[in-house]
Parts: C-alpha cells; sequence; structure tokens
C-alpha cells in the first residue's frame, strides 16, 4: 500500500527563471499536478506597443540571454510579412547560419552541462566535471564555437545587435566565414561522438502518445521558414496561427498556457522536429542518428537529449554548407519604408516553435504584440507528462521521485524567463 | 574601465560573462582580475574584493542556468585544474540594468576607485 504524499520543489535547478513542480498522490492515483511559474510577468507585449519596427530584434532580443535569435528572427519575419519586404537570398542564407550558431550554444549546453548530469548521477556539471573533464571540455568548445557564429553576424553573443528587418545592419566578409570552417569541421565530429555518447545513458521507459508540432519546410530542416504542421493533420500557414491554437489563463502560473483549440496538450520542440522532418536532415545527421539507434517517431521524452546530440551534427553540417555556399550581398539589408500592416511569423527556438505577431501603423509604430514562447507551447504538455511520469513513481521513496519528476521537466529545457512573459517541484502523498 | 586600464599599460579584457569565454580568457594566465557587477543588498557603488574565489557567496538560485556565467566558471576552472594560480574578483554593487541604462554616478565614482585598486595591486606608477 503505497501512502498518499506530495511531491514538491521549491524550486527548480538546471533551468532558466523560477518556477515550481507540485504534485499531491492518492495512493497510485495522481490527485492534481501544478507546474507552477511564479517568476513575475515581464510585459514584453506592452513594451513594444508604440515603438518603431525597426526595434524589435533589439527589444525582443532581451527576452532570453540563450535564444536571442529566434526571438529576433521571429519579429524580424513578422515585420517583413507586414511591410510586404522581399529579402535577399544571401540574408537568408546567413540568417540560417545565425540559427546554426543559437543551436550549437543551446544544444551543446543543455546535452552535457544541464541534461548530462541528471542521466550520470551528477547534482550540476561542476561535480560532473571532476570524473568527465573530457567531455565538459568538448562542450565548453562547442559553445565556443557557436558563440563565435553568434557574435560574427550579431555583434556579440549575448543579446545580439545586427539583425534587422530586411537583413543585417553588418554583414561578414567571406574570409571571416571561412576562418570558422576547422573549427566547425572540430564540431561536425565531436557532436556525432556525441549522438554516440547520449545513446549510451539509461533512459526511463516512458513513452507518450504525443501530438508533435513543428515547422516543416520542402527543402530544409527547419529553422524560420515553412508551413506549421503536425503528426495529426495539422497544416497551417503562421498567419492561421491564432485560429488554430489559443492561450489560456491558469491561476497557479503566471505564464499563459497554449493549447490546440479542441484538443488540448502538444509538443513542440526537438523531438517535435526530428519526427516531423527527419527526412529533411542532411545524410551526415541522418546516419548519426541511425547508427545510434534512433529513427523517428521518438515519443519518449528523455531521449530528446539524444535528438538535441542529432541536432548539434544538422547544424554543424549546415553552418559548413552555408559557409561554402555564401556570396555577399550587394547591400546587408534592404530598406524598410514605414507602412500600415498586420505580420505574423513562426521560427523554430532551440526549445520549439516560437509565435510572433505584430500590427504595425502607418507610421511604422507598433499598435498590437503578440509573442508565444516555446516553454508557453509545451507548459500543459509539461504538466500532463508530470501526471503519468508521477504514477510510474508512486512506489519510490519521495526523495527519489521529487528528483525524477524535476528531471522529468528539464528534459524540456524550459525557459521560464521566455514564458512569462517560469521551476520548485512539490509531490504531495495523502 | 577595460579602457582606462588599457591606457595605464594594464591588459584587459571585455568579456560578456559567458562561462566558456571566461575560461578561454583566463587559460594560460596565473594571475587574473575580474571586475564584475554585483548585487548584495549593499549600497549602490559599494566596491567588494574578493582575494579567494572560492569565497564568493553567489546567489544559489535557480534563475539564469541559460547564462552559465561567473559562478560556473570558476566551480569548473577549480575541479578542471584551470584556475589561473591567482584569480581576484572585483564586484560593483550597482542598480541600472534596464535595458539601454547607462551607469549610475555611484557606480562611475567606483569605477575610478576599482582603476585605482588595481593599479596599486598591479604597483603601476603614475
Amino acid at each position: 500500500m503505497t501512502a498518499n504524499r506530495t511531491i514538491k520543489v521549491d524550486t527548480l535547478a538546471r533551468v532558466e527563471g523560477e518556477g515550481a513542480i507540485y504534485i499531491k498522490m492518492a495512493g497510485e492515483r495522481v490527485a492534481d499536478v501544478k507546474f507552477k511559474i511564479y517568476e513575475p510577468p515581464r510585459m514584453f507585449e506592452a513594451f513594444l506597443r508604440g515603438r518603431h519596427f525597426s526595434e524589435a530584434p533589439d527589444i525582443t532580443a532581451r527576452i532570453c540571454g540563450i535564444c536571442p535569435i529566434a526571438y529576433q528572427m521571429s519579429a524580424v519575419h513578422a515585420m517583413e510579412r507586414a511591410l510586404g519586404i522581399k529579402i535577399d537570398p544571401a540574408v537568408r542564407l546567413l540568417r540560417r547560419l545565425f540559427y546554426c550558431g543559437e543551436w550549437i550554444e543551446s544544444h551543446a549546453l543543455h546535452v552535457y552541462m544541464l541534461h548530462a548530469p541528471d542521466f550520470l548521477g551528477y547534482q550540476d556539471v561542476i561535480a560532473m566535471a571532476k570524473d568527465h573533464g573530457d567531455t565538459v571540455q568538448k562542450a565548453l568548445r562547442l559553445k565556443k564555437i557557436g558563440n563565435h557564429i553568434v557574435r560574427l553576424l550579431g555583434g556579440r553573443e549575448i543579446h545580439p545587435i545586427s539583425a534587422a528587418v530586411g537583413g543585417f545592419h553588418k554583414m561578414p566578409s567571406r574570409q571571416q566565414l571561412r576562418e570558422m570552417v576547422s573549427d566547425l569541421q572540430w564540431a561536425l565530429e565531436a557532436s556525432i561522438e556525441a549522438v554516440r555518447w547520449t545513446s549510451t545513458l539509461p533512459f526511463p521507459d516512458f513513452e507518450q502518445d504525443y501530438e508533435f508540432v513543428a515547422l516543416r519546410h520542402p527543402d530544409e530542416y527547419p529553422f524560420n521558414e515553412g508551413r506549421l504542421v503536425s503528426n495529426r493533420g495539422l497544416d497551417i500557414d503562421a498567419a492561421e496561427y491564432e485560429d488554430r491554437f489559443a492561450e489560456i489563463h491558469v491561476k497557479h502560473s503566471n505564464a499563459l498556457h497554449s493549447i490546440l483549440r479542441g484538443k488540448g496538450s502538444y509538443l513542440v520542440g526537438p523531438l517535435a522536429r526530428f519526427n516531423l522532418n527527419f527526412d529533411k536532415l542532411p545524410e551526415v545527421a541522418r546516419q548519426a542518428a541511425v547508427s545510434a539507434g534512433l529513427k523517428p517517431p521518438v515519443k519518449n521524452l528523455f531521449r530528446s537529449i539524444q535528438v538535441r546530440a542529432v541536432e548539434l551534427v544538422f547544424a554543424c553540417a549546415e553552418a559548413l554548407r552555408v559557409i561554402a555556399a555564401y556570396e555577399p550581398p550587394p547591400s546587408p539589408r534592404v530598406e524598410a519604408p514605414n507602412r500600415a500592416g498586420v505580420g505574423q511569423a513562426i521560427t523554430e527556438a532551440p526549445r520549439g516553435i516560437l509565435y510572433h505577431r505584430y500590427a504595425i501603423d502607418e507610421h511604422g509604430l507598433i499598435v498590437t504584440a503578440k509573442i508565444v514562447p516555446p516553454t508557453s507551447q509545451n507548459q500543459k504538455r509539461m504538466e500532463d507528462d508530470l501526471r503519468e511520469y508521477a504514477a510510474q513513481l508512486a512506489a519510490w521513496p519521495l526523495e527519489e521521485a521529487t528528483w525524477k519528476c524535476e528531471q522529468a521537466v528539464r528534459c524540456y529545457d524550459p525557459c521560464i524567463s521566455c514564458a512569462t512573459h517560469f521551476l520548485k517541484v512539490v509531490i504531495e502523498r495523502e | 574601465m577595460a579602457q582606462k586600464l588599457h591606457s595605464l599599460g594594464i591588459p584587459a579584457r571585455i568579456c560578456s560573462g559567458e562561462a566558456s569565454e571566461l575560461l578561454d580568457a583566463w587559460r594560460g594566465a596565473d594571475d587574473v582580475l575580474v571586475v564584475d557587477a554585483v548585487v548584495t543588498g549593499a549600497p549602490v557603488g559599494t566596491v567588494h574584493r574578493w582575494g579567494n574565489p572560492q569565497s564568493i557567496p553567489f546567489a544559489k538560485s535557480a534563475g539564469s542556468t541559460h547564462g552559465f556565467g561567473l559562478a560556473e566558471a570558476i566551480g569548473l576552472a577549480f575541479v578542471m585544474k584551470e584556475l589561473p594560480a591567482r584569480l581576484r574578483i572585483y564586484g560593483i554593487e550597482s542598480k541600472n540594468f534596464q535595458i539601454g541604462a547607462g551607469i549610475s554616478p555611484e557606480v562611475g565614482c567606483a569605477v575610478d576607485e576599482v582603476v585605482k585598486a588595481i593599479r596599486a595591486e598591479m604597483k603601476v606608477k603614475d
């Protein structure tokens, strides 16, 4: 007979921002699950109102320290749509390289430093580094390579400043890009090794029947273009997003829960992208995945660490492809004249889709702004997963069950600060 | 501050504060001084100095793991045996962290105080 109990994590570690988990168990039954985001709302949408559209990339880059490029790119794409601007193909190519840098930074950080300690039994990466110094050194070098790309294209690696509506404020030279090739070739090999290494980690048996939602492009693994699709028939343009998705307020969270209208929770992020776009991965990434026993559909959330490693392979290979193909455009950006309009865009931040919508007036001033970050999109799904996972852990000692639930949430690599625009775990057993 | 130190012939480097960049900047150096903005609750402009990086009372917050920073750089450098033989940290108590905000007059004065203190530590003559 399992006693009634409460699992509480008052402050979730190794996630960005401030949130908590509360799970009430009545014997083996999960009576209540609350994924609480108590970090205060950050009001970015309100800050944007009344500002000129050209300021949006710099303001939105401040929402997140690890995925500012996704914020900038969703903003510039939405603005370009509102203004009817067509960008130079070379700019499009460089934006993909910009994204590669962000994915390398973010995935290297999460795979090795935030998530691997869970599988290897360490409290954090500093404790892990005592026994796995070479692995941590590899992670640091990978992250540095990602930083280099972001700094080169964005002017600096944190809160970059060079992205602009219509292009970039400043373009790198071909020589500057070519100087990164040897580092990226090393990063590609290190990433392939990361896929092999993550496949040796112990994964709990936890498969769920997710509705995966991700961008899909006819020719590319998705970054910043494509239709929004799911494994259950969703196939829409960004302009239709709000017709199919709703944000709902729940009392226990300062971040809105995003749901598929008439359905409920869904999953965005690496698993969704991989399952819906496996055929668009370059051969080197597909081969690395298959060699490690990873084929779609991957339904075990804990295997997201493997998928992130596959996406590291992709990002390095894509960066090399872009650098080889890059020819500087005649001008770093096309002019963006003031014009009233409404634009929506979705891009793939490292942790999932990021939706932006702006309405701007004839003076180019932002009238309304709406931002739905990936962590908000996944928040309801996190609660659904915790409900299922906590039931599996009913017989576990409370301390271990609490630790396991915290690990489950880290699979999402949640960015609470972005979502408040959110971690503690509490499991209560009656 | 970096410019002021440079003009005095003291090699200084501006870092974003990201851990891999800090570790890279410290690699091979045996004597490093780090200056950063801090919030401890002391009056704005207060200058703190920690001669032993292990003694810095970093906040135990769940926040900002995505901003892998100075605390992690020191922790990793220590366990990976890459900590410079001497690593001293100056912290300037700050208040303006808003987007685009300049430094406050109190912090401006503290910057001059820290430059003076570093000159003394480095024994740079006028």
